[in-house]
């Protein structure tokens, strides 16, 4: 397994934008650290990887890793993500996006990412709070939880973003814990070796911003929380609904074959006659 | 440009070939009237050159998927009107910011909001310029004919290359749905992507090269690794709120034009030397100008016509110029008067306008009236 040392010189930009904006004890760290160990263990080379992020605490992962890096606009990371696969297919694309940025903002263009099965692959790191601007509710902040634009507590039913995609057509779904960080890993590794439309979500802690202010204690409490509750998807679907509390399934989700975006695309190409790439 | 052969086409289908004979090879669009043909048109005819059309969920991703493909190295356009324009704004921004080339066409309908689907309108042209949040430069280009909507869209590449920028192709709907034969012209010029001079450890994106040379911007997964952001940025791309940094940053971009006026502003003289009245008039409405400048002649009127072929960067100091002879100028628009006012900044005392937004085109008897009624 590659040494965290090595990884940063390897991987980070240490002589560049240094120190990062992260708060001690985000998950977003742990995240990027297990991408760095999945890419190592692809043996794809740098430049054949695009990192592309959006605009939150997460999307500014891709100021930090020596890849083509591209920090897009809110929400349309998977937009921008599109153009680059389509038009150099041979490049590894992977977007980083907050909860917030793919959920929310970005929900379109995740679900029609989905549907179009194109092979990118998304990792969504999922703090269940806006993170960057102050705290504010997102679509994954839990009913009743505190937001600073929640005060009385939040009204609104979260998503489950691995059911979401899974409906809208990802060929790979995926979670993980930042508690669980080597599953990370081999989730998202698998995830790069996938033809298609992939999803890891990868559940973080943001002590900062939404752990403080619903009482989940500090980050070493937040990751005993995901301890606790993460279940292998196999222990998960033994449990009835009356038995399910806080408990959330992680492992491989979703992991399907079907044709391919530019597959197809490359076929319309070849019925107009013109030369396939 | 030499020989050619002749085609009956409509303005949107010139645009969408010119855009292929500039070496477009990527269209992310979505539909909507008056521009829908463009992004019909391509969806049969980039296959055939093994390009990609993709119809995006909405503008927001089509602009986001061409500055995409044009970081990969393709160049890349989207064609919108009116609504889906402003739903591309905040893309359009970055690719300013981030300095990306790319073309984006807009044909334009009556607004605000969904207004006036089927009818035209010039409404965008303050849009077209400051649509988006920020300072930030803004070339745009203004067809008035078939022919134009081919040459000027391969123009608009050749800038948004050189200049690494997002480029408008601003069309009325008029224009857009005209149809009139053209030369297809054999050998035009095209401008492609530069190749980096220096080794991958050296490169800087956005690096100020000396005699404000543009550095080249080298597609994603040659070896040239950088950082691209919408955020203010160093010259290696990295975010920063070094207070020299930001300025260099943001000075760059808008100096980068404004250093080269004389190169991107291209405008059409009729009959000015000797005129003492001037029609100012852009696109459709310069066709009917330039009748009514015939007809004023015909009756007598020391008439010329200015059109602005570059409406952005405003052609500013050739209308100074030209008004100082003048007596009066004219502006006629499909709109308040947006271009007026660009008018009224270089001749604070000698423009009049003539207006209307209900959809119809601005006859060369509405503008003869005017003459008229300023000479007399
Ligand atoms: C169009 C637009 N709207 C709003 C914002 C402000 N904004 C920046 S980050 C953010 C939310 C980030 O939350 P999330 O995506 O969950 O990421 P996190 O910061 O938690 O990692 C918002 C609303 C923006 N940058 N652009
Ligand atoms: S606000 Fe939360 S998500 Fe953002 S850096 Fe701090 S801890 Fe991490």
């Amino acid at each position: 397994m590659i040494q965290t040392s090595e990884a940063i010189y390897k991987y980070l930009r240490p002589d560049k934008k240094f120190p990062h904006v992260w708060c001690p004890g985000c998950g977003a760290g742990i995240v990027m650290g297990a991408l760095v160990r999945a890419i190592e263990k692809t043996g794809l080379t740098k430049d054949e990887i695009v990192l592309v992020s959006g605009i939150g605490c997460s999307g500014r992962m891709s100021t930090y890793l020596d890849f083509n890096t591209l920090h897009t606009t809110h929400g349309r990371a998977l937009a921008f993500a599109t153009g680059i696969k389509l038009a150099k297919p041979e490049l590894t694309v992977i977007v980083i996006m907050g909860d917030g940025d793919a959920t929310a903002i970005g929900g379109n263009h995740l679900i029609h990412a989905c549907r179009r099965n194109i092979d990118i692959n998304a990792i969504i790191i999922n703090n269940n709070i806006y993170g960057m601007t102050g705290g504010q509710y997102s679509p994954t902040t839990p009913t009743n939880n505190k937001a600073s634009t929640a005060h009385y507590g939040n009204i609104e039913k979260p998503f489950d973003i691995c059911k979401l995609v899974e409906a809208c057509g990802a060929t790979y779904v995926a979670r993980s814990t930042t508690y669980h960080a080597k599953m990370l890993d081999s989730l998202i590794e698998r995830s790069i070796g996938k033809h298609g439309f992939c999803v890891v979500e990868a559940m973080a802690q943001c002590p900062v911003q939404y752990g403080r202010r619903n009482k989940l204690g500090g980050p070493v409490d937040m990751l005993q929380l995901y301890k606790e509750n993460a279940l292998s998807i196999g222990a998960y679907e033994k449990l009835t609904p009356e038995e399910i509390a806080d408990q959330f399934p992680v492992g491989v989700l979703v992991d399907k074959e079907e044709p391919e975006y530019l597959d197809k695309y490359r076929n319309n190409i070849q019925k107009a006659g013109g030369n396939v790439p | 440009m030499k020989k050619a052969k002749e085609v009956l086409l409509q303005g949107n289908e010139a645009c969408a070939m010119g855009a292929l004979a500039a070496g477009m090879r990527f269209f992310g669009g979505y539909p909507i009237t008056p521009s829908t043909e463009i992004a019909e048109f391509l969806s049969v005819e980039l296959l055939k050159v093994g390009g990609i059309f993709i119809q995006m969920e909405d503008e927001i991703a089509s602009m986001a998927a061409i500055i995409g493909a044009s970081l990969a190295g393709v160049k890349s356009m989207t064609a919108t009107s009116g609504p889906g324009f402003s739903l591309m704004q905040e893309n359009i921004g970055y690719a300013s910011m981030a300095e990306v080339p790319c073309v984006v066409v807009n044909v334009m309908r009556g607004g605000p909001s969904t207004g006036m689907p089927t009818r035209p309108s010039q409404g965008d042209v303050m849009q077209s310029r400051w649509g988006t949040h920020g300072d930030h430069p803004s070339i745009v280009l203004c067809p008035q004919s078939v022919m134009e909507c081919y040459t000027l869209t391969i123009r608009a590449f050749n800038l948004a290359e050189k200049y690494r920028t997002p480029v408008i192709v601003l069309m009325d709907g008029i224009v857009g749905h005209m149809w009139e034969n053209i030369h297809i012209p054999e050998n035009i010029e095209i401008i492609d992507k530069r190749e980096p001079t220096v080794p991958p450890e050296w490169y800087e994106p956005y690096e100020d090269l000396p005699g404000g040379e543009i550095a080249p911007l080298v597609p994603f997964g040659e070896g040239y690794r950088y950082h691209v952001t919408g955020m203010v940025h160093d010259s290696q791309g990295f975010p920063t709120l070094v207070k020299d940094e930001v300025e260099q940053c943001l000075n760059k971009i808008i100096y980068k034009i404004k250093n080269n006026l004389h190169d991107i502003i291209e405008i059409e003289e009729y009959l000015v030397e000797d005129a003492e009245i001037c029609i100012i008039a852009y696109g459709s409405v310069a066709r009917s100008a330039k009748e009514a400048v015939k007809m004023a002649r015909g009756e007598g009127f020391k008439v010329g016509l200015i059109r602005p072929i570059t409406l952005w960067p405003f052609p500013r100091f050739h209308l100074e110029h030209a008004s100082r002879k003048m007596k009066t100028l004219i502006v006629p628009e499909m709109n308040y008067g947006q271009v007026y006012g660009e008018v009224l900044k270089s001749s604070p005392h000698k423009a009049v306008k003539v207006t209307r937004v209900d959809g119809e085109l601005i006859t060369p008897e509405e503008i003869m009236k005017k003459i008229e009624e300023v000479a007399l």
